[in-house]
C-alpha cells in the first residue's frame, strides 16, 4: 500500500450513523477475540464505519454461581462490555466484528455471540502469548474456523520466528498466522482477509 | 435451569410483560434487523416498546444496535421487539442462516469486498 493505511479504510470526516443503509442485505458477524488489553476495542475502531459500540452482557448462571460462593450475588450483577463495530461492504454484506474476552468463565456469553459467526480472529500480544492460552482452547472447543493475528507491541520480543510463534501457540499447520498493527486499518483489513481467506480454501465443512 | 434463580429477574423489572409468556417466534438473534412497520402506533405502549420504536424511526438496527443505542441488555431488547413484532408494529430480518454462512458465493463477496475497501 502507497499511501497511509489508517487514513485508507477509515471515513476520517465524520462517520455515518448507526442506523443501517437501505443497500444492507446480508449481515454477517466475525469474533475479534483475545485477552485482556490485547487490542479488540482497538482493531475493531480501526476498521469500524460506526464508532464501535457496546453491549453490558450479564454473565452466566454458572459464573452466578461462582459469585454465588462470593457472598455477592445480591449485591452485584455481574457484566462485561463487548464492543462491536461494522462494516458495510460493497454487494450489500455488512460484516459485524464482535470484540469477545476469551476466559473460561465467559463461556456460556461466548456461545451466544458465537452463534452463526463465520469465524474468528484471535488476537495474541507479542509480549505474552500465554494470555491466549484460553482463548484458542475455547475458540476450539466451539469449532469456529479461526486465524490468528499476532498484535505487535514495540516492547514485544524481537525473536520469535513464524515456526516458533506456531509451535508456542501449539497451531495446526492450516491456520494462517499474521501479524498486524491494530492501530492501522490496513492492517486490520489484511488480518480480516487472512482469516476470510482462510474460510474459503479450507475443506467444505459438514454440515451441522 | 429455570432460567430465573433467587427471584433474580432476567429482564429488569419495568420491562416485564406482566408475566405473560414469551413469544411463540424463534428468538430474535444479535443481527436480526429490525424495521418498523408503519404501522400507527396504538395509544398506551409501554415507555420502552416505545423508544424501541422511536430508534427505529430514522431507519433499521440490528438488535444489538438497538440494545447499545438504549443502553439495555440485549435480551430486554429481544423481549421488546417481540413484543412489538406480536403487534406488527416492527419487522424483523434474520441475518444469514447458520447452514448458508459458508457459502462460497457469500465468502467471496465478503473477501472482495474487503480487499475493495483497501483499494480507497
Ligand atoms: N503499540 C500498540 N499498542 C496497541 C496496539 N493495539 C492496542 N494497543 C494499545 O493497547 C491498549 C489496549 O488496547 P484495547 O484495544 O483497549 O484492548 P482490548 O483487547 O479491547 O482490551 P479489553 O477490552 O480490556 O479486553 C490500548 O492502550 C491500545 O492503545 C498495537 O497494535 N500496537
Ligand atoms: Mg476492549
Amino acid at each position: 500500500m502507497a499511501s497511509a493505511p489508517s487514513s485508507s479504510t477509515r471515513p476520517t470526516a465524520s462517520r455515518p450513523g448507526i442506523h443501517l443503509p437501505d443497500t444492507a442485505r446480508d449481515l454477517v458477524k466475525i469474533l475479534v477475540a483475545g485477552p485482556f488489553g490485547v487490542g479488540k476495542t482497538t482493531l475493531i475502531d480501526s476498521v469500524s464505519e460506526i464508532r464501535p459500540l457496546h453491549t453490558e452482557e450479564r454473565l452466566t448462571e454458572a459464573s452466578a454461581q461462582v459469585d454465588d460462593l462470593d457472598g455477592v450475588r445480591e449485591k452485584t450483577s455481574t457484566t462485561v462490555a463487548i464492543d462491536f463495530g461494522r462494516i458495510s461492504l460493497p454487494g450489500g454484506v455488512v460484516l459485524y466484528m464482535f470484540g469477545t474476552p476469551g476466559q473460561e468463565r465467559f463461556r456460556a456469553l461466548w456461545d451466544d455471540i458465537a452463534y452463526g459467526a463465520l469465524g474468528a480472529l484471535v488476537l495474541v500480544d507479542s509480549r505474552r502469548l500465554d494470555a491466549s492460552f484460553d482463548v484458542l482452547g475455547l475458540v476450539e472447543e466451539s469449532g469456529l474456523p479461526y486465524a490468528v493475528a499476532l498484535n505487535t507491541f514495540p516492547d514485544a520480543p524481537r525473536h520469535h520466528t513464524p515456526e516458533q510463534l506456531r509451535a508456542a501457540l501449539d497451531l495446526e499447520p492450516g491456520t494462517p498466522l499474521v501479524t498486524c498493527d491494530a492501530r492501522e486499518a490496513g492492517s486490520c483489513v489484511d488480518a480480516l482477509l487472512a482469516l476470510v481467506q482462510h474460510l474459503i480454501d479450507r475443506r467444505p465443512p459438514e454440515r451441522r | 435451569m429455570t432460567g430465573r434463580r433467587g427471584g433474580r429477574r432476567l429482564v429488569p423489572a419495568y420491562l416485564s410483560t406482566n408475566g405473560t409468556a414469551r413469544p411463540s417466534r424463534p428468538q430474535l438473534e444479535r443481527l436480526s434487523l429490525l424495521t418498523t412497520s408503519g404501522t400507527p402506533v396504538p395509544p398506551g405502549l409501554p415507555a420502552a416498546q416505545l423508544a424501541l420504536l422511536d430508534a427505529l424511526r430514522e431507519g433499521s438496527l440490528t438488535v444489538v444496535e438497538a440494545a447499545a443505542l438504549l443502553e439495555l441488555p440485549v435480551s430486554a431488547v429481544r423481549v421488546l421487539a417481540g413484543d412489538l413484532l406480536d403487534q406488527d408494529l416492527v419487522l424483523a430480518r434474520a441475518p444469514v442462516p447458520v447452514a448458508e454462512r459458508f457459502d462460497p458465493d457469500l465468502l467471496k463477496r465478503v473477501a472482495d469486498g474487503l480487499r475493495a475497501l483497501k483499494q480507497h
